[in-house]
């Protein structure tokens, strides 16, 4: 190995490093902030990646009708708990939200899709059709759930896993999708080469993870779910919806999720079930952060994204043992490291 | 009390009646890594004819996810509770070595639709039964490592899948690569759902062969000749019989231009000379799928299966005039008839079946194609 393969890995790795940084942030903020270990994150990273691709087609993608399919089965359990709780006067708004909004977003799609919008254009529509997927999730899977033990959490995790990932090869077949490349531009920096998209996704990963310091340290909302995730009675008792709270970390989930989707699409071929590895390596990666520390799982997901660059080169039938063995030595060193606090189920 | 009766009578009746029918037992890959060859598989068989020797023919399709254990409880449940005269599947070649025990332990007949030599070799008291559509590996194999000599190869490097398919492939083209003289220089693997595969390609990169072989499947198998290109990788580049699909081009686009791979000479019916008896039964097929399911979406995997309804076609009437079906008589009659084989044009070629060959393609069964613009081309 020389030292320009040595570089070309290491820009490899941290390319690889920087999604599974999102990802590891997003899986690290709703397991504070509901107890869920969310398992269908990385379904996001497909569904956001092949939606853009079967835009990018002039196809209407299926996660269109799993958009209105999830409205209107929550449309349907917020008017019935309206009339319980016999507040009517809710019924109009919920109506506008949930049936009005995503019909005006289908007929946009359908109207958009075959006229093949320019790229900034259908990535918006992208993320518009798969943004809103994760607090309809958090209202059918989740909501009625929210003070049950963190195994339960945990299957209901696991089933909606393996539903999404059931439509998912229903909307866009076994085949993988890749899409064209935000710029074809290549940098060179002394004798290192870069190609733009690395850039892209190196960028606009540490945009994304500024904006959600920003969010979480400027903001009332960004505050409100920093305190759910310290403490949930504490913070209902000082008047913070957990429903809310909940609603919100899916929200950025799956827009953090549909982002990476999004940054990847071009480097790789996406797969209708690839998003589970890559959630997993993002999962590695917030372990390492204990599920709780941001920096730690961000940094470990970079330890992760060099990891698994620098061991395909050197041996590369056993990549995924090496990456997935690194969890060993990590839990180890937390359990001995420090005392455990059993969290009050 | 007369009404028990009636309903006595008509239930032995229907049983009666289902007894008379043929039964198909299928089992596929139609959903999870192995769904791109299962879901062609499974339209195929919606298309399969409804008689057979002039008896009505049920299909009992089932899914095994590309999970060994699922194929195993499929094959289980098809001989034990539907009673089949016979098994096709599976979809890739673990799932159909499992399946060997059971179908040889219900002294059923079983078809199978995956690629690996070893599903029908060496034969033994179980392979007895089974038998299969798709061409060997080391066929393909032999014919890639033809084409490397042909043109001055002298130095190959090889990146496969990690798992059966890679490996099948590693073990079939070391040894006869080192027969022919290649020497190997590089020997990497990568995942399916890998989204990188930089150090594997820099490392081949660096041991600089004169042509990459690829054995992977559907679109993954374009992650490293994509990589390769965009590395500036000037060699010969080789794919297996695997990527096949019009899915693979779509990916592929312009950095897979040029591939060579060895193929069924379905993918490239209408190039194929008007002597070639193939090239009739082949176009019928496609004729039939694509009209069912839109142009272009032919697959060879789908044409797997119908081979092996071709195979029935032909040994179901031989097996009629010996037994009933839906009795072990009719099932051993049935091998019998499939064993016996012989000069069936299908579409990925002619079965010659004999006791020790439950193949029998020979030479004719593969053709080499090439990447041109965009779409296969026969090299002559």
């Amino acid at each position: 190995m020389n030292l320009q393969i040595a570089l070309l890995l290491g820009q490899d790795g941290l390319t690889n490093g920087a999604i599974y940084a999102l990802l590891a942030l997003a899986l690290v903020l709703v397991f504070t902030v509901t107890r869920v270990i969310f398992i269908p994150q990385g379904e996001f990273v497909a569904y956001g990646a092949l939606t853009l691709a079967s835009l990018q087609v002039g196809a209407v993608p299926g996660t269109l009708w799993l958009l209105l399919g999830a409205s209107i089965l929550v449309c349907i359990a917020e008017i019935a708990t309206a009339i319980r709780k016999r507040a009517l006067r809710a019924i109009p708004r919920l109506l506008a939200l949930y049936l009005a909004a995503p019909a005006l977003l289908g007929l946009a799609t359908w109207w958009l899709a075959p006229l093949k919008p320019p790229m900034p254009l259908q990535v918006l529509l992208t993320l518009a059709l798969v943004v809103p997927l994760g607090p309809l999730l958090y209202r059918l899977a989740y909501q009625r759930l929210a003070s049950a033990s963190v195994l339960v959490l945990l299957i209901v995790s696991v089933a909606v896993h393996l539903v999404l990932s059931g439509l998912g090869l229903l909307f866009f077949g076994a085949e993988g999708s890749r899409t064209p490349a935000f710029s074809d531009q290549v940098l060179d920096i002394g004798t290192l080469r870069f190609s733009a998209q690395s850039l892209w996704v190196i960028g606009a990963s540490g945009c994304l993870v500024a904006a959600l310091g920003w969010f979480f340290g400027r903001t009332l909302y960004g505050k409100a779910l920093r305190a759910t995730a310290i403490n949930r009675v504490g913070a209902r008792l000082v008047g913070i919806s957990t429903t809310l709270a909940g609603k919100l970390s899916f929200t950025l989930a799956a827009l953090i999720g549909a982002s990476s989707g999004v940054l990847i699409a071009p480097i790789t071929t996406v797969y209708y079930d690839s998003g589970f590895l890559i959630g997993l390596k993002g999962f590695v990666a917030a372990i390492i952060g204990g599920l709780a520390s941001y920096p730690i799982a961000a940094g470990g997901a970079l330890l992760v994204g060099l990891l698994e660059a620098y061991s395909s080169f050197w041996a590369s039938a056993f990549k995924e043992v090496i990456v997935f063995t690194l969890i060993i030595p990590v839990l180890l060193w937390r359990s001995l490291g420090k005392r455990q606090i059993e969290e009050e189920e | 009390m007369q009404a028990r009766f009636l309903v006595a009578a008509m239930l032995l009746g229907l049983a009666a009646a289902a007894q008379a029918q043929i039964k198909v037992g299928v089992t596929l890959s139609a959903t999870g890594p192995a769904a791109s060859l299962g879901i062609p598989e499974k339209n195929t068989f919606a298309l399969m004819p409804a008689t057979l020797g002039g008896q009505k023919v049920e299909y009992i399709v089932l899914d095994d996810a590309s999970d060994t254990t699922t194929a195993v409880k499929n094959t289980r449940k098809l001989i034990a509770e539907d009673k089949v005269d016979v098994v096709v599947g599976s979809t890739i070649t673990p799932n159909s070595l499992a399946m060997i025990d059971v179908a040889a332990e219900g002294e059923t007949p079983m078809i199978s639709m995956a690629a690996s030599a070893r599903i029908v070799e060496p034969m033994d008291a179980k392979r007895y039964w089974v038998f299969k559509t798709p061409q060997n590996d080391s066929q393909m194999a032999t014919a890639i490592t033809q084409h490397m000599t042909d043109n001055g190869v002298t130095s190959a490097a090889f990146i496969g899948f990690s798992d059966a398919y890679g490996e099948g492939w590693w073990n079939e083209f070391s040894k006869i690569a080192e027969l022919r003289k290649i020497r190997i220089v590089a020997n990497e693997r990568y995942s399916r759902s890998d989204t990188s595969v930089t150090g594997q390609v820099l490392k081949i990169m660096a041991a600089n062969p004169d042509a990459v072989l690829i054995a992977g499947s559907g679109t993954p198998a374009a992650l490293p000749q994509v990589a390769l290109a965009e590395r500036g990788y000037k060699g010969r580049i080789y794919q297996t019989h695997g990527v096949a699909n019009n899915d693979f081009l779509r990916v592929g686009g312009k950095n897979v231009e040029g591939t060579v791979l060895p193929a069924g000479p379905m993918l490239v019916a209408e190039q194929l000379p008007d002597s070639n008896p193939i090239k009739k039964v082949a176009l019928d097929y496609i004729k039939r799928y694509e009209a069912a399911y839109g142009a272009g979406s032919r697959s060879t995997f789908g044409a797997h299966a119908w081979d092996a309804g071709l195979l029935l076609a032909r040994a179901v009437p031989i097996a009629l005039k010996k037994a009933k079906p839906g009795t072990p008589e009719f099932r051993k009659a049935l091998r019998d008839a499939l064993e016996s084989t012989s000069n069936l044009v299908a579409d990925h070629g002619v079965f010659n079946m004999t006791k020790a060959d439950h193949l029998g393609f020979d030479q004719r069964a593969r053709v080499m194609v090439k990447i041109e613009n965009g779409k296969w081309k026969l090299i002559q």
